[in-house]
């Protein structure tokens, strides 16, 4: 292994709407980052992405996004996951 | 006014109707992700964050009242009712859906405008000052050469597969307000002995290796532009490195060889480029010169402009900021900011643009520029209008009178939206704005450029910044390095790191520190940020920068 394995959750985009999305445990794309599967396991991660990759009618750019497991179901272990989970630090202009 | 020709209107439908195609098939699944990216980013389409992203050419800045009331139209009926200029002078539309865009791109070409080359390893929009035919200090309106270089570039045969994206800026004025050395290629209109020229700079550029432009000729007769830059984008095509696309950029090239043997490498390729241009340039470019003509300008008395500024101190104060010389004594340039403080920098909401659009229509020939510091632009006000003028601005949110202040930040998106930023630089804007806003200290400190980009590509120009912010991802945690000294005019110069990062909270009180040193160590109010660092150097002010931490360091 070249790379440490971190753990974490499958997400993407989805294709027709570009907004983030993760993979849950039936294998479903779902907008919520708490919904997601929880991926420890460097072998099972390694599958679930090649799953996520042949779906390109549904998603692009899908990656394993590192997370760590809260009481409620993943949480993001890095800024920029959080952002992507929650949407723009800022307010919108107009809205 | 320039109107596109049939031609280009026709190619711009045919490019729509080739892209709505590609969607198609992409969401048939005809073709594959890595099959469509390159097709989508030539047509500007990114996919950032939380969004695909469509980034519209507005070519050199230049736009009309009829095309900025679209904008708007696409905003609110595509987008979420905004969109955000940037520092190359386009406007950049963060929500779309892919399902969306073929229409947007019908709904730009209805109105002449496109988002061809936005994107890609390309010859970009061809940036200028945003104060082109309109200024007292111009030597020649370099819009008719941006135009003609538009016109050359739009799928240029020979320059389809570059090593890199190419930027071109060109600047008409004494001062140069389009930070032409900061590009891969310069163009700044010189006149000498009654013949109108260019000095050419080459090998500028910011991003991860920030360089400065070097001349390459000081003396370019304007009828030699188009073979000429033919010749430079040649030689890079063939001398340019395709190994590393961090070492793939003409700076870069430039910086290897040296710039007498990239000049040598240019002049060996100019005859016979010189040769095949047979005059149908000159023919083009003598329209658009007549297309670009300034507009007739009614004859108008500013003497009532000159006395509301005595009785009316908002206005007093706005003007101040926002009114530079017209080259027609009864007009005046009129630049309208996009940093009202704690908005998102850059950012407008459909109904501003709709404002702008009927003012523009209203008070300034149907006019509209986008500035690369990312406001807009009204360049033929009549100083009669401009108190009519100010009232509709502020009671549409557009009058705040900080241009060239401390609030008047250049920042890219970074981390709110972009998918190659390391840190966040929006929310850092907002609180510098309201910080420096509610302590008082705004117009005493004078002239000064913030420049923020959220990470080392460099899109929020951090290295031309009086103070410079560049955030970073340290183990983890934003972290955001400051630079000292930056200058994006015709003194233009790169400022340098002034010593190890900041936390994202810690940014703010640093920047009081050293500001608070500046009005300290200043001669007089006259003497600026820029000229007091320039000087004393950065010592001083380095101190004042990590007072703090040298305070815990000694606990």
């Amino acid at each position: 292994m070249s790379k440490k394995f971190t753990p974490g959750v499958i997400s993407a985009n989805d294709l027709r709407e570009g907004h983030v999305v993760y993979m849950n445990d039936a294998g479903q794309w779902v907008l919520r980052l708490k919904d997601a599967a929880f991926l420890d396991d460097p072998v099972i991660a390694e599958m679930w992405l090649n799953i996520a990759n042949a779906q390109t009618e549904k998603v692009v750019g899908a990656y394993l996004a590192p997370a760590t497991l809260g009481p409620n179901g993943p949480e993001p272990a890095h800024f920029r996951e959080a952002f992507r989970a929650t949407g723009p630090s800022i307010e919108l202009p107009g809205i | 006014m320039f109107q596109p020709s049939d031609f280009d209107s026709a190619a711009i439908r045919a490019r729509a109707a080739q892209f709505r195609s590609q969607v198609a098939r992409r969401l048939d699944g005809s073709l594959t992700e890595d099959e469509f990216k390159p097709l989508r980013l030539m047509n500007g389409l990114y996919l950032q964050l939380h969004a695909y992203m469509l980034r519209v050419a507005i070519p050199y800045g230049t736009i009309s009242a009829r095309q900025m009331r679209q904008l708007a139209k696409i905003a609110d009926a595509w987008d979420r009712g905004y969109g955000h200029f940037t520092t190359r002078q386009n406007i950049q539309f963060n929500w779309p859906k892919l399902v969306d865009v073929p229409d947007m791109i019908d709904a730009l070409a209805d109105v002449g405008m496109h988002a061809i080359q936005t994107s890609g390893n390309a010859i970009r929009n061809t940036t200028t000052d945003a104060f082109a035919g309109a200024s007292a200090d111009e030597i020649a309106d370099p819009r008719p050469y941006a135009e003609l270089i538009r016109q050359w570039s739009t799928d240029h045969p020979e320059f389809q597969f570059l090593p890199r994206k190419f930027k071109i800026a060109i600047n008409g004025a004494r001062a140069d307000r389009a930070a032409i050395r900061a590009h891969d290629v310069g163009l700044q209109l010189v006149e000498r002995d009654g013949e109108i020229g260019f000095q050419v700079f080459v090998g500028g550029g910011l991003g991860r290796t920030p360089m400065i432009g070097k001349e390459l000729r000081d003396f370019l007769p304007a009828s030699d532009l188009l073979p000429y830059l033919e010749s430079i984008v040649a030689a890079w095509n063939l001398a340019g490195r395709r190994d590393n696309k961090y070492k793939a950029r003409i700076k870069i090239t430039v910086h290897e060889l040296g710039i007498e043997a990239f000049s040598d490498l240019v002049e060996a390729e100019f005859p016979a480029r010189r040769a095949a241009f047979k005059g149908a340039d000159q023919a083009i470019l003598a329209d658009l010169k007549a297309q670009f003509a300034p507009p007739a300008l009614p004859s108008r008395e500013s003497a009532s402009f000159e006395t509301a500024l005595n009785v009316d101190a908002l206005l007093r104060d706005w003007a101040a900021r926002s009114v530079s010389p017209h080259h027609n004594p009864d007009y005046a340039v009129v630049t309208i900011s996009l940093k009202e403080h704690g908005a998102p920098p850059g950012d407008a909401t459909s109904d501003q643009m709709r404002l702008l659009a009927d003012l523009a229509e209203r008070y300034g020939q149907s006019e509209l520029r986008i500035s690369h510091e990312q406001n807009v632009i009204l360049p033929h006000v009549a100083k009669a209008d401009l108190p009519a003028l100010f009232e509709s601005l502020r009671k549409g949110g557009l009058a705040t009178a900080n241009i060239g202040l401390t609030s008047d930040i250049i920042a890219c998106p970074g981390m709110d939206y972009c998918a190659l930023a390391t840190a966040r630089s929006i929310p850092l804007a907002q609180q510098i704005a309201t910080h420096f806003r509610d302590l008082g200290l705004e117009s005493e400190i004078g002239t000064l450029k913030i420049k923020i980009s959220g990470c080392i590509n460099a899109c929020g120009h951090h290295h031309l910044g009086h103070i410079g912010i560049l955030g970073l991802d340290r183990a983890g945690v934003e972290n955001y390095q400051i630079t000292l000294g930056g200058d994006a005019t015709e003194t233009m110069a790169l400022g340098e790191r002034a010593g190890p990062g900041f936390a994202y909270t810690e940014v703010i009180p640093a920047l009081e520190r050293l500001l608070r040193a500046y009005l300290d160590l200043r001669q007089s109010q006259s003497e600026s940020f820029l000229d007091a660092l320039r000087r004393l150097g950065p010592e001083p002010f380095k101190d004042a920068l990590y007072q703090e931490a040298q305070r815990h360091a000694a606990q």
